[in-house]
């Protein structure tokens, strides 16, 4: 059974090219070889990256995608979520110019439609890299249609039978209807629809306080919508820690957002006034009206309609493909990477693991997923990063921690930026400077924590972090004052009457 | 004692002290929440009150029959209370809704069943039950009824079979979804818990409290953090934390005292550093926390346009900081850091020399507009204000009620059962 994906709207010119990249009208079967060293199901990240790998090396690989290729990350994910972002953040320093000292324009008009074409034009740009073209002159063969396995080591496409050694798959994962009565009745947008708006919603309700609902509900608030963010636990990213939750709540409440923690949606129905969204925390009943409602919560990995039953691969519908450690199913000749497997659905993850498996699929390899460092960041304003353990998981885990904090206050360049909101802690084990984790909460939090993924992957000590010389001023800086905050803490009162001594006699 | 401490403390922790002589419920001894006319009581500050009126015997403030009076009357009152799930009751398992009618002390409907707040009435509660312990009838009594009603709280039920203790509970809607994880004032929630001889909480889960702890480097102090100083001081009200450790501190060679203590430096760099740029932050006036505020205004301080909140718990690093200070906070960090307290007292009489004291004794906020010379500051006092500067004034002069406190059984098992060890236990 083929999934439906939704039409990508409008048809306009961006939408046209993007479309010939990933998506070519008539695109030429290719004629399959009788044996792939890999054959990869599913064209997004996790797939692309490693179709691109083994032709780079000089395997022959086919490519199957269902739909675009690029999947979620370029079409209905990252790529235009950031692009929205970018746009709103300009709005948003319009709004508070006087704060960096220019004259506010007066009151600005959102032009959302410009917005939109914007995101449009630049997606069909970052389409290029991702193309059928460009696939096909890797040596890739690229196949559109729906994939099913036919036996443990053949897959069809469109009533061809790919025969391979090794198989990937990447299908990824897709939005799932929110059990919530009423709303598909009354119409709801995803991931999927949410970036063919051409109009603006005057008023939207975001259900879900994860990733995806916290950056698209600050993007449409600052593009002009009346947003509310419902969240049914007690705070947004719940995972992460408490103090960049409760700053990301801060930050919403300023944007002029309508906060609803803790609050569990009952039924929606259409009225008068616009969508009627029933909502109870503890015993307060309240109904919002909204105009447009974004299921930002709920992903289910894409492993329906695969005749995985024929791969003897075994699954279930929560959790996606079962792998080991090192990607491989329970066929060994199947191995799976990125959303349908994985519970950190990031594009960055799925690339990594997709090499891991390639790796151990086709040359023997023993690498293993959870000797990974992921980081990830979600792109609100502030940006909110983290890497590593949690202090919690660390404690779990019977480690000792030690957290060095820097508040962005402290941080000239973020001064100087008017961007002073948010914190870098660095979490060390007991009694050593091993950095074992790491959360930065910070306007470009997404790029400050690569220096600590870096030194994590290299084994790098705050202790020699210390030592690494930063521009001045930059707010990557907080970085270094926070390994400079361990080295304070070597200095042992016996080290400090030593060195007192000794400065007091050669003086 | 300090100029400061001849010519503010002492009459400061007296005029705190008589709100809750003055404003108590003469029919059952409940205490208001606040100096507003139509005031609710709050169960927190009636605990307060019944600790208070053990410090009040041994300052003199009021007799001792006196105090055997106000106190029955409050015992006598909760120990006869509606208990149930009824939406009206007062309580429910032992524990009691966050504000009652003064009158009628049933449930102000919809406020939650709250164990916090339940707990500082327990303990003030047992501050009774110790103090009181003569042999006549008045007293017997008192530690009788303190003793059953301490006895009554289900805390197991609290649990709601989690790992830690919800924070609440309503007829309405059940526990709510929030529990007491991590560092916060609610130490004494589960010292109270785990001392319980009828429902103790087990081991375990206070274990579970402080697996989300994190110890923190900030300004170059090593603490536990949490922003709202007044986080730092609640189960200390009672509680002697100088040298006594549970697991985790023996981790990080330190002490909650201690750790309270840093939290107050923490708080004086935050405010030298005064990173929002408000109006009167400095060495000597420092001191974010749970309190009132000039409400949902915004306007601009200096050029820059801040917003105002109305009662919020305000913290520091991260705020949220719309430059209201709690002075009644900072007076109740005295024991902790009188180093730098005693400076603040100081600085505050001298630079508003006209408003006596009632400067310590709520929230201020010089930012907002130029309304009086301090700026904002409330129309009323909270006694959830008042009683901790009365209490931790009397622990600086004296270790009253630390002293006393020392010799509540159920305490002292609570502590052992958390695993606190060394020092005076």
């Amino acid at each position: 059974m083929s999934a439906v994906h939704p039409e990508v709207l409008p048809r306009d010119s961006h939408n046209a090219r993007l479309m010939a990249y990933v998506r070519p009208h008539e695109w030429p079967r290719p004629a399959p070889i009788p044996r792939y060293n890999l054959v990869v199901i599913g064209a997004g990240a996790a797939g692309l990256i490693s179709a691109a790998a083994v032709a780079g090396l000089g395997g022959k690989v086919a490519l199957i995608e269902r739909h675009l290729l690029g999947g979620d990350c370029l079409n209905v994910g990252c790529v235009p979520s950031k692009m929205l972002i970018r746009s709103s953040r300009v709005y948003a320093d319009y709004k508070n110019a006087e704060r960096f000292g220019a004259r506010g324009p007066g009151e600005v008009e959102v032009d959302f439609a410009l917005v939109m074409e914007r995101m449009r034009r630049l997606r069909a740009r970052v389409g290029q890299h991702d193309s059928a073209e460009r696939f096909r002159d890797l040596g890739v063969d690229v196949f559109f249609g729906d994939a099913q396995f036919s036996a443990p080591d053949a897959v069809v496409v469109d009533g061809v039978t790919l025969r391979f050694r090794k198989a990937l798959i990447a299908t990824g994962a897709r939005a799932t209807a929110p059990d919530i009565p009423g709303l598909a009745e009354a119409g709801y947008l995803t991931n999927e629809t949410v970036f063919n708006l051409t109009k603006r919603p005057r008023r939207l309700l975001v259900i879900g306080g994860g990733p995806l609902g916290c950056e698209l509900a600050q993007a449409f608030c600052r593009l002009g919508s009346e947003v509310a963010i419902v969240q049914n636990e007690p705070n947004f990213l719940p995972q992460e820690e408490r103090d960049a939750s409760q700053l990301l709540a801060m930050a919403f409440g300023r944007d002029g957002m309508h906060v609803h923690l803790n609050s569990q949606i009952e039924r929606v129905e259409r009225s008068e006034k616009g969508k009627a969204v029933h909502i109870v925390s503890d015993e307060k009943h309240i109904t919002l009206f909204t105009d447009e409602i974004l299921a930002g919560a709920g992903r289910a990995p894409s492993v329906q309609g695969l005749n995985l039953e024929a791969a003897e691969v075994a699954y279930d519908d929560t959790k996606g493909v079962h792998v080991d450690d090192h990607l491989r199913t329970s066929n060994p000749r199947v191995y799976a990477a990125g959303d349908v497997c994985l519970s950190a659905r990031f594009t960055h993850t799925a690339e990594a693991s997709a090499q891991i498996a390639v790796q151990n699929a086709l040359f023997h390899g023993r690498k293993k997923f959870s000797d990974l460092t992921i980081p990830w960041c979600t792109y609100t304003d502030p940006e909110i990063a983290h890497v590593g353990l949690y202090v919690r998981q660390a404690i779990e885990q019977g480690i000792p921690v030690r957290t060095f904090t820097i508040p962005m206050s402290d941080v000239d360049r973020a001064i100087t930026d008017g961007e002073d909101e948010g914190f870098v802690k660095i979490h060390v084990r007991g009694g050593t400077d091993e950095i074992i984790g790491a959360t930065i909460v910070a306007r470009h939090a997404g790029e400050m924590i690569n220096e600590i993924s870096l030194a994590m992957v290299a084994k790098i000590g705050l202790k020699t972090l210390a030592k690494v010389i930063h521009s001045y001023p930059t707010q990557a800086e907080a970085i270094r004052r926070a390994a400079d905050a361990y080295n304070k803490t070597r200095l042992t009162p016996r080290l400090k009457r030593l060195s007192t001594r000794w400065l007091a006699w050669t003086r | 004692m300090s100029l400061a401490g001849e010519q503010v403390l002492e009459p400061l922790q007296r005029d705190c002290f008589d709100y809750f002589v003055a404003q108590a419920s003469p029919v059952n001894g409940l205490i208001p929440d606040s100096t507003s006319k139509d005031s609710n009581a709050s169960i927190a500050t009636t605990g307060f009150g019944l600790a208070a009126y053990a410090v009040g015997v041994s300052r003199g403030y009021m007799t001792r029959a006196a105090a055997v009076e106000c106190t029955l009357k409050t015992l006598r009152f909760f120990a006869d209370s509606v208990q149930g799930e009824a939406p009206d009751a007062t309580g429910h398992k032992g524990f009691y809704y966050h504000f009652l009618d003064m009158q009628t002390g049933r449930r102000v409907v919809p406020c939650e069943l709250s164990v916090i707040d339940s707990s500082l009435l327990i303990a003030g509660m047992l501050t009774a039950a110790t103090f009181f312990d003569a042999d006549v009838s008045g007293e017997r009594e008192i530690r009788a009824l303190a003793d059953a009603l301490y006895r009554r709280a289900d805390w197991i039920w609290a649990l709601a079979g989690r790992k830690t203790v919800a924070m609440g509970w309503k007829p309405e809607c059940g526990f709510l979804n929030y529990s007491w994880d991590g560092y916060s004032e609610a130490i004494i929630v589960y010292v109270l818990g785990l001392g319980s001889p009828t429902y103790p909480l087990p081991e375990a889960c206070y274990q579970a409290r402080t697996a989300t702890y994190q110890w923190e480097n900030l300004y170059g102090f090593e603490y536990l953090h949490a922003g709202p100083l007044f986080i730092h001081q609640f189960s200390h009200l009672w509680i002697d934390f100088r040298g006594i450790q549970d697991a985790f501190m023996r981790g990080m060679d330190s002490d909650y005292f201690e750790n309270s203590r840093r939290a107050v430096y923490v708080q004086r760099e935050y405010a030298m550093r005064n990173t929002c740029g408000f109006r009167g932050y400095h060495e000597k006036c420092f001191g974010l926390s749970a309190g009132d505020g000039p409400g949902g205004h915004t306007h601009r301080v200096d050029g820059v346009e801040h917003r105002f909140s109305g009662y919020a718990a305000r913290g520091v690093p991260y705020g949220p900081d719309d430059g209201t200070l709690a002075p009644w906070a900072v007076v109740g960090a005295l024991p902790f850091a009188p180093e730098i307290v005693l400076p603040v007292v100081e600085h505050l009489r001298e630079a508003f020399p006209g408003a006596g004291l009632e400067i310590f004794k709520s929230s201020f906020n010089p930012s907002f507009l130029d309304e009086t010379p301090r700026g904002w500051v409330p129309d009323v006092f909270y006694g959830l204000e008042l009683g901790p500067i009365v209490l931790m004034v009397e622990n600086y002069r004296s270790e009253f009620l630390w002293s006393l406190m020392r010799r509540c059984p159920y305490l002292v098992s609570g502590l052992r059962q958390a695993g606190f060890e060394g020092g005076w236990l």
